[in-house]
């Protein structure tokens, strides 16, 4: 017995001392936690390892979750309007709220009605931005650009491309037909097939992120439908031509949310990792990543941003952009998958 | 024990672990596939099953057999363009590449495997854009008056396959060239057949297995792929891989996407049974 614990005190000690053998946290995140330099100071601070795994679409990550063994992951990064569905699918674990910096977020970042359920917290917003339009403003009139219907109205035929995923767009659609977001039930999608598939007819494409940015900067097409400043900003320092606005119908509102994975063994330090991504610090980083640029949901991270960097981002607008944005639609499952059926048709014409 | 059972044991010894490989890794993911084909969703639970609700939407909705015949048409194009673009290239470095400058040939022809197929995909999209090089060229050449519309179709799609699969299919039709004896073509020359009929009735049949392992490989890999036409065809018309993604990707519809699958693999099955009469899966 004394053998046994002899070794496993050897073990713990060994362990800890050996730098190869570092505690290490596992988060299962988007393209834009990636960047070593949003991860690198983490690391150094705490003395662990960030493993980081990205993923597409919150059904291939709840499908990641699913297939995993408690303990597997520790954080996880899911579209805020997604964190109910996480919660119920058993993956969230309750995050302590007087230990989260929302108090310094702006206030319809804090997103309450899809961070905290039940009265518990489970997650908290990190980043925002916009899916509206993306443009080359050498290319097209941007007075055009402040009305989707110049869109469908033949003058861009050809030059459109549309941003790869059906929850922004048909959002997009739906405000150009004068229906909240919100509001988009099973009844009424129906009426939003005959302007998506017009959208298609004027479009050249539809891309994920890296091809839409692609086409935007080599001319291949002159209008993203669904884009944003994160399509654009990071791109903004090698064109400037390159710019993006909020159509008089509106725009829809992305933000992640960012938490603590249930089962994880080692809750605090995940706990660390959320706090430094909200920190005034992480969020600047985060804000300014190589894979996308947004909007920091603390309104803090300003004072660690740089003049050029809140110019791109568009961070004296907010106000005005904030109230004419809406969050993406939440469908629940019968519509979802109506509305994912709508996609694929509208990807097969 | 006999020398005969000792040498069996022996046997099984070494073929166990290919066994157990291809068990774990293969027959019991593939049988798990079909098994969740037949389950469906209910809202976003799986239901397992037997429906065949799965497979009876494939066969039925207009999207789905309209990525199929995509994915065929696709794929039957590509290949039959780079057997014809392959052959020239593969006889070329066997027969008039000198010996000792073959290997140098050979490595020329497969460098572009050393990249990134994602990296190489992105490249093309550069090269067929509206100021890519093809249309700079042709503009700058006067040849014509308006950029061509390239990139985001289906012939960008199969200019990124044909590039991808020509090396391969060089590979397997050279590995048969180089093997023929050229007594072969002398005495077919010598009983009075012209070039064209040499080829023809000798030469083209004897490297029919070696053009037959190409093709095969051709199409198994470009029917099953999905970057190609995600990122060249710019989504202008869905394929099957394409389909089995949003599936998982968006849907989380598992059941259907493994329908979807197994559909994939019953095509794959009746490409090798076509071509199994020449394929010498040993030769590649």
């Amino acid at each position: 017995m004394t053998a046994n614990r002899l070794s496993a005190t050897s073990l713990a000690l060994l362990l800890t001392a050996t730098p190869g053998l570092a505690q290490e946290l596992n988060a299962l995140v988007w393209c834009d936690h990636t960047d070593p330099a949003l991860i690198e100071p983490f690391e150094e601070k705490f003395g662990v390892k960030v493993n980081l795994k990205e993923y597409e679409g919150t059904a291939a990550g709840l499908a990641i979750l699913d297939q995993s063994q408690p303990g597997d992951w520790d954080v996880l990064v899911i579209d805020a309007v997604d964190v109910k569905r996480a919660v119920e699918a058993g993956h969230m674990a309750e995050l302590p709220a007087d230990k989260l910096a929302t108090a310094d977020f702006f206030p319809e970042l804090v997103m309450a009605e899809n961070n905290v359920i039940d009265g518990k917290t489970y997650a908290v917003s990190e980043k925002f931005g916009y899916n509206t339009i993306s443009y080359d403003k050498t290319k097209v009139d941007p007075a055009d650009m402040e009305d989707m219907a110049a869109l469908t109205g033949g003058k861009y035929d050809g030059r459109i491309g549309i941003y790869d995923y059906y929850l922004p767009v048909l959002g997009l659609v739906a405000l150009g037909q004068g229906t909240n977001t919100a509001d988009i039930t099973a009844e009424n999608l129906p009426a939003l097939r005959d302007p998506l598939m017009a959208l298609r007819k004027a479009s050249k494409q539809v891309s994920d992120v890296v091809s839409a940015q692609t086409a935007l900067a080599t001319g291949e097409v002159d209008i993203v439908v669904g884009g944003g400043e994160w399509l654009t900003a990071v791109l903004a320092a090698e064109n400037p031509n390159l710019d993006w606005t909020i159509p008089k119908q509106g725009g829809l509102r992305w933000a992640q949310s960012i938490g603590v994975v249930a089962g994880s063994t080692q809750p605090d330090l995940a706990l660390e990792f959320v706090n430094y991504i909200t920190s005034p610090e992480g969020q600047a980083r985060l804000a300014t990543s190589s894979c996308y640029w947004g909007m920091p949901a603390n309104a803090k991270a300003g004072d660690a941003l740089t003049p050029e960097q809140k110019a791109v981002l568009r961070w004296d607008q907010q106000p005005d952009f904030l109230k004419r944005a809406q969050l993406y639609p939440i469908p629940d499952a019968a519509l979802d998958t109506a509305m994912q059926d709508l996609w694929t048709e509208m990807l097969a014409q | 024990m006999s020398l005969a059972a000792k040498d069996r044991r022996q046997a099984w010894g070494l073929l166990a672990p290919a066994l157990v490989w291809t068990a774990a890794f293969f027959i019991l993911p593939f049988f798990a596939m079909i098994a969740l084909s037949f389950a469906h969703m209910e809202g976003r639970e799986i239901v397992r099953g037997f429906d065949p609700g799965n497979y009876t939407r494939i066969f039925t909705d207009p999207v789905m057999l309209e990525a199929l015949r995509n994915s065929l048409e696709i794929t039957v194009v590509v290949t039959v363009i780079s057997i014809v673009l392959a052959y020239p290239l593969a006889a070329i470095i066997a027969f008039r590449v000198p010996a000792c400058w073959q290997r140098l040939a050979l490595l020329l022809a497969v460098l572009p495997f050393w990249t990134s197929y994602v990296v190489r995909s992105y490249s093309w999209l550069l090269v067929l854009g509206q100021n890519g090089v093809v249309n700079k060229t042709l503009l700058g050449l006067g040849l014509i008056a308006e950029p061509l519309e390239i990139a985001s179709t289906r012939a960008a799609t199969v200019i990124g396959f044909v590039h991808f699969f020509v090396m391969l299919l060089t590979l397997t039709i050279y590995a048969n060239l180089i093997q023929l004896s050229p007594n072969y073509a002398r005495a077919a020359q010598d009983l009075g057949a012209s070039r064209w009929q040499c080829f023809t009735h000798v030469i083209l049949p004897l490297t029919l297995p070696g053009v037959i392992t190409g093709a095969f490989l051709t199409f198994v890999l470009c029917i099953g792929d999905y970057i190609t036409p995600q990122i060249l065809g710019g989504n202008t018309e869905l394929t099957l891989p394409q389909l089995i993604m949003l599936q998982l990707g968006r849907s989380g519809n598992f059941p259907l996407a493994s329908a979807l699958s197994v559909v994939l693999m019953a095509v794959v099955t009746l490409a090798y049974f076509a071509s199994s009469r020449w394929l010498r899966l040993d030769r590649v």
